[in-house]
């Protein structure tokens, strides 16, 4: 298998490796803002239940959320499970990462001061007002380092899309590399998550100089 | 009567903050609040303000009620949006100043006139710089609050309550975490705003500027007003013997 051949299969691994990891991010980010606010919910019940969701997104391995994602339906309601693998780990990677994010965005919101609160109060502002124009704002620019750890973990995450035989990029690499008994397949896949994170930390760092100019 | 507050109380588990206070504000008036720490005046201007519920009493603004006392001998507050109504009446300038860092100053005025009162921006953007030119302050729009003293942010934050053409004006504290230095400029926009009649609730530990700015000084300890009057009268002569040792503590 010539070199150019290898990178044009493993490209398309890229590409599937792509779409886990941006519709990740679309589905966890905003799922994560909803889960936080379970978490603070002033009903004991609601905050116990979501306690007890995140405790186990992040006491368990990722790995076996995504088998229990996909065959569960099958096993416990005889789902026909065919067609239903992407969506499986689309779903396992938003729940999962969904947690943390709620875990960061909580630790976010603890850091705003109630003095804030009672200004927007006083000034007039609604809640839904307060949060989304004086809160949130100041909760993403403590969060982005935060944030951007996760993303990255999430970027090497993606390849444990391998436990349901999905042919992600980190996948092909072992196959060619079995097949040719090449080393070779591992050393690009090694350099496009190396770039991946690259460009995901400039990104964030881009970001962050965007919310410099307050302290 | 812009505002009329009688008959508060307010526990915070048990402990009784306001026991049974009453106070009455005339336009133009302006009263300062002067107490030892935990006698309750912060906390009286949380409850005129909203920011605590009271847990009986009678709060009312320009004649509307936004709280009484109801068949149960508990505070009953009106609806939603009968309070905010009632909201629009006062405003209030904080010790801790809580201007949103992510706004601008011009921003930090503007925003709420225009998204909450929904009044045209031009003309709250041309109020905005009045206010800033009456605190001294015209050239410092588009700076953010971090990049000012804590005298400034103070003065910002008294622009920010002003944009909202409120009827009644509290400060809690307002000097009180500034160095003496800055304290002068904040007093002095206070002092620039009772000359032109601005209805004012100041709780303070500053005696020389009680003394000399208000109309009336009321001295409260452990959740009740022990004396008020005339601030001559209160603090050249006061009446109650609680009165004389406060004062004589800060006389040294």
């Amino acid at each position: 298998m010539s070199f150019s051949t290898m990178l044009y299969t493993m490209g398309e691994g890229m590409l599937r490796t792509c779409a886990i990891f941006i519709l990740t991010i679309l589905f966890s980010l905003p799922l994560g803002l909803v889960i936080m606010f379970l978490r603070r919910s002033r009903f004991f019940i609601v905050r116990t239940i979501t306690k007890f969701y995140i405790a186990v997104m992040r006491g368990t391995p990722l790995m076996l959320q995504l088998l229990m994602w996909y065959f569960g339906p099958y096993y416990l309601f005889g789902m026909n499970i065919r067609g239903y693998r992407f969506a499986a780990i689309i779903i396992g990677f938003s729940m999962n990462y969904a947690a943390y994010f709620a875990e960061i965005y909580r630790g976010g919101m603890e850091t705003i001061p109630q003095g804030q609160y009672e200004a927007a109060e006083v000034l007039g502002y609604g809640k839904a007002q307060t949060f989304f124009k004086i809160i949130l704002p100041q909760v993403v620019k403590a969060i982005l380092p935060s944030v951007t750890n996760e993303i990255i973990t999430l970027v090497k995450d993606t390849s444990l899309a391998f436990t349901l035989a999905y042919n992600e990029m980190f996948s092909l690499a072992k196959q060619i590399a079995a097949s040719q008994t090449s080393f070779v397949p591992f050393v690009v896949a090694g350099v496009f998550y190396f770039v991946a994170n690259y460009a995901v930390a400039f990104t964030m760092e881009f970001i962050e100089k965007k919310f410099d100019y307050y302290k | 009567m812009i505002l009329e507050m009688s008959g508060i109380q307010k526990s915070f588990g048990g402990l009784e903050v306001l026991k049974d206070i009453s106070l009455e504000v005339d336009s133009g008036e302006v009263v300062s609040v002067i107490g030892p720490s935990g006698s309750g005046k912060s906390t009286l201007l949380r409850c005129a303000t909203f920011l605590e519920t009271i847990d009986a009493g009678e709060i009312r603004y320009m004649g509307k009620p936004a709280a009484a006392t109801g068949s149960q001998g508990k505070a009953v507050y009106v609806s939603h949006s009968e309070l905010n109504e009632v909201k629009r009446y006062f405003g209030l300038v904080f010790q801790q100043f809580n201007l949103f860092p992510h706004f601008s100053v011009l921003r930090n005025i503007m925003d709420a006139p225009v998204f909450v009162q929904k009044r045209p921006k031009e003309e709250v953007h041309a109020e905005a710089m009045e206010l800033l030119r009456k605190m001294n302050l015209e050239n410092r729009a588009d700076a953010y609050p971090c990049q000012l003293s804590g005298g400034q942010q103070q003065r910002v934050a008294i622009a920010r309550a002003l944009a909202l053409k409120p009827s009644i004006l509290f400060f809690d504290e307002p000097t009180s975490a500034l160095d003496p230095e800055l304290t002068g400029e904040v007093l002095k926009v206070i002092r620039q705003l009772a000359e032109e009649k601005m209805t004012m609730v100041v709780v303070t530990h500053e005696m020389p500027f009680a003394r000399a700015v208000s109309n009336r000084v009321i001295f409260m300890d452990r959740g009740v007003i022990v004396e008020q009057g005339d601030p001559e009268e209160v603090f050249g002569n006061p009446k109650q013997e609680r009165t004389v040792q406060f004062l004589r503590n800060y006389q040294r």
